[in-house]
């Protein structure tokens, strides 16, 4: 039962475990490391949000069904029955719902995340483990409800006779592209959500401008030309896209406007993920 | 040099104060929250910030296998010293190197969830600890035993009483094996029995050769588990000692504080419309004496604030305490009895009155409390310190023998053969 290690060890700057307890200075470190430490927690920390999410509700598990069926019924219904908004010649529930894949997933992780430091409090003010996990545990939790949206998605595209195509294969890139930019707006909002609290009432009106911004309920193709360029800086725009082209076949591969929106969500990560990083040390003293 | 656990080198805490502090006390309407929060942002950029040194150019150093006593009064730095080395937050300057796997236990149940299980949460609580999952599950039959809730364990916790929580958040936390344990005062938690059980798995850890930090109030847990004291004061370090010169340090200081006026003091929480300004505790024969007498009247007069002619006073509460810190007896106003009455012409004074003081002679201070329109308007540590002396309880002569254990005395009979 007692640990001989101490005694083992020759002396303290041999020591297997020493910890440094000083104000961090610099941007320097992403402190990557320090994450592939924590991996398990990182695990439960998902499994917690997973089995704690739908456990009190009179429907459990079904939710994670039923809210994309529920979604695309009312959109077909107000968009693609009553306004007859153009869904490139294909029927509208499919449209919409090849929207809401990425769509849903990336809303849903950005609530969680940015809602994630603030939520989870009680734990960062009693125990230390890099805070970065919390948020990136929000972005990978979705991943179920995506997976269950997804089969939805399947289930659509039998009963509507749409084949798969080879195009398929370029979609675990943009699930990839839809979780970065979730995990970039993700790690601003928490940072500020902890200084400032209004973020947390900013959050939803800032999705649902986004939403707007995006085709999710509208083909890009109705965005006027002049303008179609800045639209598509929206990494949303061009993730949606990629969407219905890799599952649907319309539109057209990744072009630059793609790329260069993709570089400007990546800059904008990693810039989010330093602020997050030297904010963290001290988020404590916010709470 | 090598049997150093803990290095601790001028470290420094700030805090930023004043901004954002009423918004715990009052909730705002949303009107004024949006007021606040846009002063508040907007201060965040012009205003010059109003700053605490929390913790000032602490310095020390914990030899491995020393049990070290963190005391210190409210506000002393004692919490953030613990925060700093379990890494919660970070120093402003300075510098401080632990040696070995740490381990801190600021909470019990830390990170549990209301819908998992007691099974899944001692998984979640222990990883959260900084166990590793295969650690855990060769100790899990230990936790479960530990903490005597085998039948609920598949149970979700959120139908656990706050006792069985506690009971099986200290059972993960009392398997962590770290070479060096940092723990907050998590043994005021849980019924009597239980507590038992933790402090004995505590010494059982110090006797184990582990560096332990311990921050805590009670004096009498310091004293029977470490073997180092540290006295902060104010963010720093007065007394860096054997734990019986620290807790002299407390008691002397505690002794002086009691000795401050009252309604001159600024260590005391609550909302502040009703305070306390002064206590006078006497015996019959003198007015105020801070002398009371084994078996004799004793008279504790609390003298409080103007009282509002609006204001809904609840009650008034005081603790006994001796002078280790351990609670003798509790009083409380709201516990009615026939015998209480109500006199207009009191005014501002609540008086308790006890017929035949039950104490054991010897040194005591009280803790009082008041609340007032739903809320806690004044709690006052240590309001005054009072000596009892030696008495007859009915006729039985209680000199101050020194193996009269205990604090006190009840009226009683002996019927001895012969």
């Amino acid at each position: 039962m007692v640990e001989n290690s101490l005694s083992r060890s020759a002396t303290p700057s041999h020591h297997p475990h020493v910890t440094v307890i000083e104000a961090t200075k610099g941007w320097i470190s992403l402190g990557l490391k320090d994450i592939w430490e924590y991996r398990e927690l990182l695990w439960l920390l998902i499994w917690r949000e997973v089995r704690g999410m739908y456990r009190q509700t009179a429907l459990g598990a079904s939710w994670i069904f039923l809210r994309p069926v529920l979604n695309v019924v009312i959109l077909t219904l107000v968009f693609g029955t009553f306004v007859k908004v153009p869904s490139d010649n294909l029927p509208y529930a499919l449209f919409s719902l090849s929207a809401l894949l990425p769509w849903g997933y990336f809303s849903n992780a950005v609530l969680r995340s940015a809602g994630s430091l603030v939520q989870n409090m009680e734990i960062i003010s009693k125990v230390y483990f890099p805070r970065i996990i919390i948020a990136i545990a929000g972005v990978l939790s979705g991943l179920v409800d995506f997976a269950a949206s997804f089969g939805i998605f399947l289930l659509f595209m039998l009963y509507f006779k749409v084949p798969i195509r080879i195009e398929i294969l370029w979609l675990p890139g943009f699930i990839l592209a839809s979780m970065l930019l979730a995990l970039t707006v993700g790690l601003w909002l928490s940072t500020l959500s902890v200084r400032f609290r209004d973020v947390s009432f900013a959050i939803n009106f800032l999705l649902q401008a986004m939403m707007y911004l995006s085709p999710v309920i509208y083909p890009v193709n109705q965005v006027p030309e002049a303008l179609r360029f800045f639209y598509r800086l929206n990494p949303m725009a061009g993730i949606i896209e990629g969407f219905r082209w890799s599952l649907l076949g319309i539109g057209s591969p990744p072009d630059i406007t793609f790329w260069i929106s993709m570089g400007l969500m990546f800059v904008a990560m990693l810039l989010g993920a330093f602020i997050f990083r030297r904010t963290e040390r001290t988020i404590v003293d916010y709470l | 040099m090598s049997d150093i656990a803990i290095h601790v080198d001028n470290l420094s805490k700030k805090y930023r104060i004043g901004r954002n502090q009423n918004e715990a006390l009052h909730k705002p309407s949303p009107l004024r929250h949006l007021a606040h929060s846009m002063r508040y942002f907007l201060g965040a950029f012009f205003q010059p910030e109003e700053t605490l040194w929390a913790l000032k150019n602490v310095s020390f150093e914990v030899k491995q296998g020393d049990v070290l006593g963190v005391i210190g009064r409210n506000g002393s730095g004692k919490s953030t010293l613990l925060k700093l080395l379990s890494r919660v937050t970070e120093p402003t300057t300075g510098r401080a190197v632990i040696y070995g796997r740490v381990g801190a236990l600021l909470e019990v149940g830390t990170g549990f969830h209301p819908e998992l299980t007691g099974r899944e949460n001692v998984f979640l609580s222990g990883a959260i600890l900084g166990m590793k999952r295969a650690e855990i599950e060769r100790k899990f039959d230990e936790i479960i035993a530990f903490s005597g809730i085998e039948r609920f364990i598949d149970t979700p916790i959120k139908y656990y009483s706050s006792g069985m929580r506690v009971r099986l958040g200290f059972a993960v936390a009392a398997h962590l094996e770290p070479e060096v344990l940092l723990i907050d005062e998590v043994l005021a938690v849980g019924d009597a029995e239980f507590q038992q059980k933790c402090l004995g798995k505590m010494s059982q850890v110090a006797t184990e050769g582990r560096t332990v930090l311990f921050v805590s109030h009670n004096m009498a847990a310091v004293q029977s588990l470490c073997n180092r004291g540290l006295y902060l004061q104010k963010g720093e370090v007065l007394v860096d000692g054997t734990i019986s010169e620290a807790v002299k340090m407390y008691l002397k200081i505690i002794d002086e504080i009691s000795q401050q006026e009252i309604s001159e003091r600024s260590d005391r929480s609550g909302l502040g419309n009703i305070r306390l300004v002064g206590v006078d505790i006497t015996d019959q024969s003198h007015l105020t004496a801070l002398t009371l007498i084994t078996g004799e009247p004793a008279q504790f007069v609390f003298h409080l604030s103007h009282l509002e002619p609006n204001t809904v006073f609840e009650y008034l509460d005081f603790t006994i305490c001796d002078l280790q810190g351990n609670p003798v007896a509790y009083f409380n106003s709201i516990d009615s009895s026939p015998e209480d009455q109500k006199s207009p012409e009191l005014h501002d004074k609540v008086i308790c009155w006890i017929h035949e003081l039950p104490l054991l002679p010897g040194r005591y201070r009280i803790n009082v409390g008041i609340k007032a329109n739903g809320e806690m308007q004044d709690h006052v540590e240590a309001a005054a310190i009072f000596n009892v002396e030696q008495g007859r309880l009915r006729g039985r002569p209680i000199d101050n023998r020194s193996q009269r254990l205990g604090s006190v005395i009840f009226p009683h009979r002996w019927i001895l053969p012969g």
